[in-house]
């Protein structure tokens, strides 16, 4: 049970949102589902989740926009954000390469996939290359060891993977965005 | 919902695909569809009717059906033909070989090998229904009996009684730790009443390791009819699935199933009007290895950061909110509705003296039948890589098989007679793990593969302390030292004594066991790191 006091409080905190994100339909479907998880402050990753599916990556703004929301200090919010591998605090590029390094992709040659692709698009993992158009980065095991080395194109999953052909596909993506 | 609704919901579905003669299954695991089986099952559907045959034969999705290196799979009943790497091409050749018309070969896919050992072997206990029902639908985890030993416990035993029943089965926490369930179980029924909490752990960080994820995708409700007798034994009345964001199907496939389960009062209040009330919500993690550590997991829950604590307090004490939670491995939970329903004695008759029932690897590598396997405790490691796996392709030859992931180690090939249970792996100086099984053959370096865990260690160390934090990084330095030709004699020495420390001084599980790999390679492929090192002053072998 909210008291009459922190509801008022809340109105008034979002009301001053409000102002500010009027242009951004993103912030309502954000501020739904903190609502759905009812302001609950162990739903946090569920909401940065959403968030991060929303806005594609956790900007500063979301963050403090999440931490009013969930009366929690900005610095949890920020620590959460930074701890799990998933949250990413860089906007990433239109498409987006994931190369896996688990052990069976590793064992059967994920890492030459890996060189390769860097090679093609002269950036390192974790990077976007400058024209914001490939975000390259590694997954430690997607569960596809079946059908190993393993890159995930965009969110398909691609099996038996070799540096050349691997290659071909990231060079379409640039050959398209000309 | 009571037994006679559930029986006659099951009748229902059997009766439905009764009608059919023929049952064409498509694998819809993740491996499967990565392979395009989507694909395969849309173009099947469209083939059943063009031949105009709707009536009697039916194409279904259905979970893992095992040999995932040769994806995407078919099945074919009432006959068990098993097609490999069928591609939507193959469709109409398919439906057109089923009428009995002469068999056309052009456009048939390969036909698997029912015998082969790589299935001959296997004991599907925790895997059943993996390959035969289809995962998005209730009614055919019903038709198979399923919900039924829910039932059966909650009317007919007490809590107490369902306890010893799996102390006596002799089940072992498949997450790698082998810590007895029953016992487990126990320590959370006598905490005092009030809150506690049953966890699924779903988080299966180990790289090379897909068990959970089939099960999970293949046969949901079992976890889920597993979690709720698991609540009744403990005197919990809510569950958590914590599961891995990497594995986005399994996350939908439960949720259908906890919605399905919701729908028919199976999960919920007052379960088949008993007082037992139960629900079950998932918790999806954010891509951190720790989190498969006890502690770090409740952490995760309660939406903080993945920080492990000291044990002392156990989360069978405190764990979730500080109540007694009781935390299981998915594969251990999927072993409770068999041992219900076939009893302790059925299940403790399956393996060796003190590791019971069977265990699914994931067998990957360097090796021709990649896939997933069970087996029951005891199959020796050459049983397993070479008859069911068939060894390493083109003919060269296996060096060993790391087990455990990066908290294990390896097995050379000249111990492969070694029985697979908990205690003689921990003789070998790796553990069970979770059940990844990965294949290397002459050509992998073994200072590498050590090196590649320690960059995982490295890189999935959550920084709480010292040992593991810094320890790790300076590992991996040294076994880059090696790799890259610089290292001497002393630098073998400070390798040893550091992985000690790392693993004497850590705080949990991740840093205790980073430095098994190295440990490990050590033991076996010495001569290794002693090529890699720089002829210096000292002379002398070190003896490891």
């Amino acid at each position: 049970m909210q008291s009459i006091a922190t509801e008022t409080k809340n109105r008034e905190a979002k009301s001053t949102d409000h102002k500010k994100t009027q242009v951004d339909k993103r912030f309502k479907t954000l501020d739904i589902t903190i609502k759905r998880n009812h302001y609950r402050q162990d739903a946090l990753i569920e909401i940065l989740h959403k968030a991060q599916e929303s806005f594609g990556y956790l900007e500063p703004e979301v963050l403090s926009h999440v931490a009013k929301q969930l009366k929690l200090p900005l610095s949890r919010v920020y620590g959460v954000a930074t701890f799990y591998q998933l949250f990413s605090l860089k906007p990433s590029g239109v498409h987006s390469c994931v190369v896996c390094l688990g052990t069976a992709c590793y064992v059967k040659g994920s890492d030459r996939v890996l060189t390769a692709i860097e090679k093609e698009l002269k950036i390192h993992v974790g990077e976007t290359t400058p024209d914001g158009n490939v975000s390259l980065m590694t997954a430690r095991c997607l569960g596809a060891c079946g059908i190993a080395p393993a890159v995930v194109f965009d969110g398909a999953v691609a099996g038996k993977q070799e540096p050349e052909m691997a290659v071909i596909k990231v060079k379409t993506w640039q050959e398209d965005k000309e | 919902m009571d037994l006679q609704e559930l029986l006659e919901m099951g009748k229902q579905e059997r009766d439905r695909q009764d009608l059919k003669q023929t049952r064409i299954r498509c694998c819809t695991a993740a491996g499967c569809l990565s392979s395009g089986a989507a694909a395969v099952k849309n173009s099947l559907e469209a083939a059943v009717t063009v031949a105009n045959l709707e009536d009697s034969v039916e194409v279904c999705g259905v979970g893992c059906l095992r040999f995932c290196g040769r994806g995407a799979l078919v099945e074919i009943d009432p006959h068990r033909i098993l097609y490999e790497e069928v591609t939507a091409e193959n469709a109409p050749a398919i439906i057109s070989a089923l009428s009995g018309e002469e068999r056309n070969q052009e456009g048939l896919p390969v036909q698997g090998d029912r015998q082969h050992p790589f299935f001959a072997l296997q004991m599907p206990i925790v895997l059943e229904n993996s390959g035969k029902i289809d995962p998005e639908r209730i009614e055919e985890y019903i038709a198979v009996g399923g919900y039924q030993q829910l039932h059966h416990v909650l009317m007919e035993m007490t809590p107490q009684e369902v306890i010893e029943e799996i102390a006596k089965s002799g089940l072992r926490g498949r997450g790698g730790g082998g810590y007895p369930t029953g016992l487990k179980w126990a320590t959370v029924a006598k905490m005092p009443k009030g809150q506690k909490y049953v966890v699924c752990n779903a988080d299966e960080g180990d790289p090379g390791a897909f068990m959970d994820r089939s099960v999970l995708e293949s046969d949901p409700h079992r976890i889920l009819e597993g979690m709720a007798i698991a609540g009744y034994a403990v005197g919990a009345n809510y569950g958590y699935i914590y599961v891995r964001a990497e594995y986005p199907l399994a996350i939908k496939r439960l949720e259908k199933a906890i919605q399905q389960a919701k729908k028919y009062e199976l999960l919920g209040s007052q379960i088949f009007d008993s007082t037992f009330d139960f629900k079950i919500d998932i918790r999806v993690g954010a891509g951190a290895f720790v989190c498969g550590e006890e502690t770090a997991l409740i952490a995760s829950i309660e939406g903080k950061r993945g920080n492990p604590r000291p044990r002392p307090p156990y989360p069978a004490e405190s764990g979730l909110w500080e109540c007694p939670t009781l935390i299981n491995n998915v594969e251990t939970l999927a072993n409770i509705v068999p041992i219900i329903r076939e009893g302790s004695d059925w299940y403790a008759s399956i393996g060796t003296e003190n590791s019971k029932g069977t265990k699914v690897f994931a067998l990957t590598g360097k090796v021709c039948n990649t896939g997933l396997i069970e087996v029951p405790m005891g199959t020796t490691v050459r049983q397993i890589v070479e008859e069911m796996g068939g060894g390493v392709p083109d003919s060269g030859t296996v060096k060993a098989v790391q087990t455990g992931g990066p908290s294990g180690g390896c097995i050379p090939a000249e111990f492969f007679d070694t029985p697979v249970d908990y205690e003689s792996l921990l003789k070998l100086g790796t553990m069970m793990g979770s059940g990844g099984a990965i294949v290397m053959d002459e050509n992998t370096s073994m200072v590498e593969i050590a090196r590649f865990y320690m960059e995982f260690c490295r890189g999935e160390s959550c920084g709480k302390c010292v040992p593991c934090r810094a320890g790790t990084v300076q590992l991996y330095e040294l076994l880059s030292k090696f790799l890259d030709q610089q290292a001497t004699h002393a630098d073998l020495e400070k390798l040893k004594a550091l992985s000690y420390m790392v693993k004497e001084t850590s705080l949990c599980g991740l840093g205790i066991s980073a430095p098994n790999p190295i440990l490990s390679t050590l033991r076996y492929f010495s001569e290794e790191y002693e090529e890699l090192i720089q002829q210096d002053s000292l002379n002398g072998k070190v003896t490891v």
